[in-house]
């Protein structure tokens, strides 16, 4: 088997110092509690990396994503070919992204935050314009009727309608950028993967599965955000039976 | 390829790796070059519709079923939801380092990424088939079975294979990192950087790109192929 050197070439000699002095670590069970409570420092840090990564990506798709969808809504021609280009985007796996920009940007958590907004856009992309769309025509007819300005029919009706689809959009979004930012690691970029396969290298099975536990927690959590966001924005939902 | 390599940058230098091969960067013998190349995407491929194959077999008829009758709606959207939370390398490296490597065990795993969301969208797509459409099927005296196949599932194949591409782009774009499970993929190039160098990881990262798009493309060619006539005609 190839060893990944590349990627981990630095497992301390400290990896294994065994401060409970237990006999999970040295047989390799499947998990050994005890290293997690001894060790927990040790994941902070590509937490923190993760939680930038998935941050950033977001946020940047989030904005990109927005402005084209609010553009292809007043150009409604260009909405198809918004969508085939975001639609590669988000075909091309972000591993292989990360190193399609390798001639361009380097190895870095730049280059795998460029590769996640990228996937991302396409699923932020198509929520914003489902959700612009299915304003009923005649809320906005309504509303050009009182007298309102196109923009201000879309700052204070159309999007505020919209938001329910805008923010589940956001939440697959975000969900799955938790899950493919642990990939960052094999461009050099950090985060929770470079536990992962730190932990692969050697084979301990507790380190794979804090590093990705912590991964999923992540983005359940994120998920209630999002979802709490959604519900504190759009008082007028709970009035509905 | 006698084009002169240094005028593309590293581009060249991957068109190179494909092509003709280079030596390793640990020396002594040639990588890359069209048979290593092909045996890669070979194998690639292979992975990934036996993978694609095993989760479509176990996932369409579990979401025909529970969609046709109504049950387990919690279930089958909550796995869509869990599907995604998965980290994909957390998945591999556990599978390999837990249960073991091979072609076994990639399978089974790049299959549970396959799962949810065929498993969702075929939910999904079978409860939004007009029920007055069922009923008149039902009306006209059809088997539950026939209702399944002959009226529900070709309503439903737009979604379906919305989910069945979610699941095939998920599953090739994880079989790149198939050598963590000892399977020698296109990702190799890409991972083993130690071995075949900065051209190696372009080339392999411009293959695997390619090789999803192709592979999109192709499922997008099938849809349009498996949607009825009728539902066509609807649309324009």
């Amino acid at each position: 088997m190839t060893e990944f050197l590349a990627v981990t070439a630095a497992v301390d000699e400290s990896f294994f110092t065994d401060r409970s002095g237990g006999g999970c670590i040295q047989e390799n069970r499947l998990f050994c509690p005890d290293w997690v409570t001894d060790n927990y420092d040790r994941y902070l840090d590509p937490t923190l990396e993760h939680l930038i990564l998935v941050g950033s990506a977001v946020a940047a798709g989030f904005l990109i994503a927005f402005a084209l969808a609010v553009f292809a809504h007043r150009h409604r021609w260009l909405q198809t070919p918004f969508l085939a280009g975001t639609g590669i985007l988000y075909t091309i796996p972000s591993i292989s992204f990360f190193f399609l920009l390798l001639p361009l940007t380097g190895r870095g958590a730049m280059t795998a935050i460029i590769a996640l907004t990228a996937f991302n856009l396409q699923i932020i992309f198509r929520n914003i314009t489902t959700g612009l769309r299915n304003v009923p025509p005649d809320v906005t007819e309504a509303a050009r009727g009182i007298g309102l300005t196109r923009s201000q029919v879309l700052r204070q009706v159309e999007l505020p309608l919209a938001l329910p689809e805008i923010i589940a959009g956001l939440r697959i979004a975000t969900v799955s950028t938790v899950a493919l930012a642990t990939l960052a690691v094999f461009a050099n970029g950090g985060g929770l993967g470079a536990e992962i396969v730190t932990g692969s290298n050697i084979t301990f099975k507790t380190g794979i599965i804090v590093a990705g536990s912590i991964a999923v927690l992540m983005a359940i959590l994120f998920d209630a955000v999002l979802l709490l966001a959604r519900k504190a924005l759009t008082p007028w939902q709970r009035a509905a039976p | 390829m006698n084009l002169p390599a240094a005028s593309f940058g590293l581009f060249g230098e991957a068109f190179e790796f494909v092509f003709s091969g280079r030596e390793a960067e640990t020396g002594g013998v040639t990588v890359g070059g069209t048979s290593q190349v092909l045996d890669l995407a070979a194998r690639q491929l292979e992975v990934t519709l036996l993978a694609l194959a095993v989760a479509v077999l176990l996932a369409l008829p579990a979401g025909l079923l529970l969609g046709h009758y109504g049950r387990g709606e919690f279930l089958a959207v909550s796995a869509g939801n869990a599907g995604r939370a998965i980290p994909e390398l957390a998945l591999i490296a556990l599978m390999a380092a837990a249960v073991g490597v091979g072609m076994f065990n990639l399978v089974v795993a790049l299959a549970i990424l396959g799962i949810p969301p065929i498993l969702t969208n075929t939910f999904v797509g079978i409860r939004q088939v007009d029920r007055s459409s069922v009923e008149a099927a039902r009306g006209m005296g059809m088997t539950e079975r026939k209702i399944i196949t002959r009226v529900e599932l070709p309503l439903a194949v737009p979604t379906i294979m919305g989910g069945v591409r979610t699941a095939a782009i998920n599953i090739i774009a994880t079989a790149t990192i198939a050598p963590l499970a000892g399977i020698l993929t296109l990702g190799d190039f890409i991972i083993a950087r130690n071995v075949y160098g900065d051209a190696g990881v372009l080339a392999g990262a411009v293959l695997v790109a390619l090789m999803a798009l192709a592979l999109e493309a192709a499922l997008a060619g099938a849809q349009w192929a498996m949607t009825s006539r009728g539902m066509k005609l609807k649309r324009s």
